[in-house]
């Protein structure tokens, strides 16, 4: 039982995480991604388009490349033509839906009949799978959330211990200094942006290939948005991210436990209280923690 | 680009302008809207003239389309448009139209059931629970603004979370508290004669609500235009410093108070919503109207008489494309990208106009 609660919170984690580690890197250079939905949606789109002819490895590909191509629309307007990053945003988010949606139902036909993939399922560790309780969890799910394992420490290691990453954090504080001291800001950005919608895009792919196996209006469900919280709840760093998507994960999975047991707990408050929490913990530890200074201000 | 913070926070920000820009704007947009339109067509091999009959059907083509399909989506879309354009007309970016919309329809299904049950006349029931809903709106959007005043969460971030949780709670009180008596259905119970909205055109579905949308449109309107505060508001939004400094504004009142009047707006959207429409609370009451309300505010370029008409427009593409959907086989989801398309024509055309 609290094995199968504990598989569920990380299988629900996976996708969030993945995206919110790329809003993260993102975020720290001062920009917010609300098209992030979208190349969610793109990337789990492009990546049912690929597996319909390759291979898994190519599916993973095409959905960051599908997210990844989002995320530079909205470079273009947002770095190039000095755009608003929250209208553009929301405009992306839109445009992927109906896109996706829109070429879904021209190749599938309007009732949208559920095409499905094979799931490229879980892989057990041999050893670590068997330790009791979160063996099964951690150490018997598909290989994107093994990357993920590797991804936050790398993440932390580029973001403290690296010039490139002291450069990013500097724009998303004051890009003006950064500026000043010889950092491109815009290409900085861009690539950023790039990087932070391709990871989302991979949560996409994620979706499908190894969750849903399907595609369907929808399929994000607001997971883009719920990214951005846990950067927020995260405190904009990769290990309070990776916390924050198990968070999510697990008050998601809060679900299917009560079903299992047959408590008669209303599981929308359990939905609510992350969002809460984030909104607690942006408000009681002001001062404490922030968002980067230039958060979609500039 | 490289402004300090502040002064940024309002740079960016689309002004309205009487200038033809925003013609040519549309313009774009509904050429660019029209090619993707034809490109799906064609894709589809759907025959072209069909869809558009269909679409023309749907949304203009016959006085009960226009009155009980065209004009009772724009309703809900006017008034969240409305909020949307106040809030960042202030230089506030409230994203929460789609939770304060719903805290207002549940506020007011709330108040309107036990109302209805103490046998109260549709002459207090009604006013009662509309005033409700849009207190309720007001308060939710209250919270992000408090946040926003207290501790400088960015309410873009603040609003966005407090959707879901509207969402969440909507979805908690339709399967507890407010479920309808059988408990069955996740849904409320279907409101009494006296609390719902009276048609405004015999024949045709057209409610009351249509009144309370273009009057509050026609407020804002003058209040924007003819009055101090809106002067103080309008100045606010395009730079807080200057309107500190120059003109002694206190704009984080000014502020907080075009948050809570959006969000009051938004809140009357969900419960003239609820009065007018669906009669009953559940989870999808809203298809999203306080995202596509962005859309419409934007297209407006945050003028309120020009949310009105953007209103109508987007309300249109709604029900013509459901109908395109139904007796052409166009999917309606088109609809997204057009609004997309919009949105991005207005970020595009006003570039130029932005403050460096």
């Amino acid at each position: 039982m609290i094995e199968a609660f504990l598989e569920a919170a990380v299988r629900v984690a996976t996708p969030l995480l993945l995206a919110a580690l790329g809003e993260l890197v993102v975020q720290r250079a001062g920009v917010i991604n609300l098209g992030l939905e979208g190349a969610i949606t793109a990337g789990a789109f492009a990546s049912l388009l690929a597996i319909e002819t390759g291979s898994v490895g190519s599916g993973y590909a095409a959905g960051a490349a599908g997210g990844a191509a989002v995320s530079l629309l909205l470079a273009v307007f947002v770095v190039t033509l000095r755009g608003n990053q929250i209208i553009t945003g929301t405009a992306l988010t839109l445009l992927a839906l109906g896109i996706t949606g829109t070429l879904y139902r021209a190749v599938h036909g309007v009732e949208g009949a559920a095409l499905s993939v094979p799931t490229s399922g879980p892989v057990a560790i041999p050893g670590l799978s068997a330790i009791p309780l979160v063996g099964p969890a951690f150490f018997n799910q598909p290989f994107i959330t093994y990357g993920l394992y590797l991804l936050v420490p790398a993440l932390w290691w580029w973001l403290y211990r690296t010039h490139a990453g002291l450069s990013l954090r500097a724009i998303g504080e004051s890009p003006a200094a950064a500026a000043t001291a010889g950092v491109h800001v815009g290409r900085v950005r861009m690539l950023a942006l790039v990087f932070g919608g391709a990871l989302g895009g991979l949560g996409g792919a994620t979706l499908v290939l190894a969750q849903a196996g399907t595609f369907a209006e929808g399929l994000s469900a607001g997971r883009g948005f719920i990214a951005i919280a846990i950067v927020v709840l995260g405190r904009w760093h990769p290990w309070g991210v990776a916390l924050g998507a198990l968070l999510f994960g697990a008050a998601s999975a809060l679900q299917y436990l009560f079903q299992a047991m047959g408590w008669p707990v209303p599981y929308h408050i359990f939905l609510a209280l992350p969002y809460l929490l984030t909104l607690a913990a942006l408000a009681g530890v002001a001062g404490r923690v922030r968002a980067p200074a230039a958060l979609a201000r500039d | 680009m490289m402004l300090a913070e502040g002064t940024s926070r309002s740079r960016s920000l689309i002004v309205a302008t009487r200038s033809t820009r925003g013609a040519v704007t549309a313009a774009i947009a509904v050429a660019a809207a029209v090619v993707m339109i034809a490109a799906t067509l064609a894709l589809m091999e759907i025959d072209a003239a069909s869809a558009l009959a269909a679409f023309w059907r749907g949304s203009f083509g016959t006085r009960y389309a226009l009155a009980s399909a065209t004009l009772v989506r724009a309703v809900p879309l006017i008034l969240a448009g409305l909020a949307v354009a106040i809030a960042f007309r202030a230089g506030v970016f409230n994203i929460g139209a789609e939770g304060q919309l719903l805290a207002g329809a549940a506020a007011g299904a709330a108040v309107a059931g036990p109302l209805t049950a103490a046998g109260m006349p549709a002459l207090i029931t009604l006013p009662l629970t509309i005033v409700t809903g849009a207190v309720a709106g007001g308060c939710w959007a209250g919270i992000a603004a408090w946040l926003r005043a207290r501790f400088g969460v960015l309410e873009v971030i603040s609003t966005i979370l407090l959707n879901f949780v509207a969402l969440n709670l909507v979805g908690f009180l339709v399967r507890g508290p407010l479920q309808e008596p059988t408990r069955i259905y996740p849904q409320t119970e279907a409101l009494g004669a006296a609390a719902r909205l009276p048609m405004m055109i015999p024949g045709t579905r057209l409610h009351w609500g249509a009144a309370i949308a273009l009057g509050c449109a026609l407020l804002l309107w003058r209040y924007l235009r003819d009055t101090a505060g809106g002067f103080r508001l309008k100045a606010t939004g395009a730079n807080p410093f200057a309107a500190a400094s120059a003109g002694r504004i206190d704009v984080s009142a000014v502020s907080t108070r075009a948050f809570l009047l959006s969000g009051a707006l938004a809140g009357t959207a969900g419960v003239v919503e609820l009065t007018g429409v669906t009669y009953a609370l559940y989870e999808n009451l809203s298809p999203g109207y306080g995202y596509t309300a962005i859309a419409v505010a934007l297209l407006a370029r945050l003028h309120p008489l020009g949310v009105i008409a953007a209103g109508v427009l987007f309300g249109a593409l709604d029900v013509g494309a459901s109908a395109m959907q139904r007796d052409a086989g166009v999917p309606s989801v088109i609809v997204y990208t057009i609004t997309a398309i919009a949105i991005l024509g207005v970020v595009a055309a006003s570039r130029p106009m932005v403050r460096r």
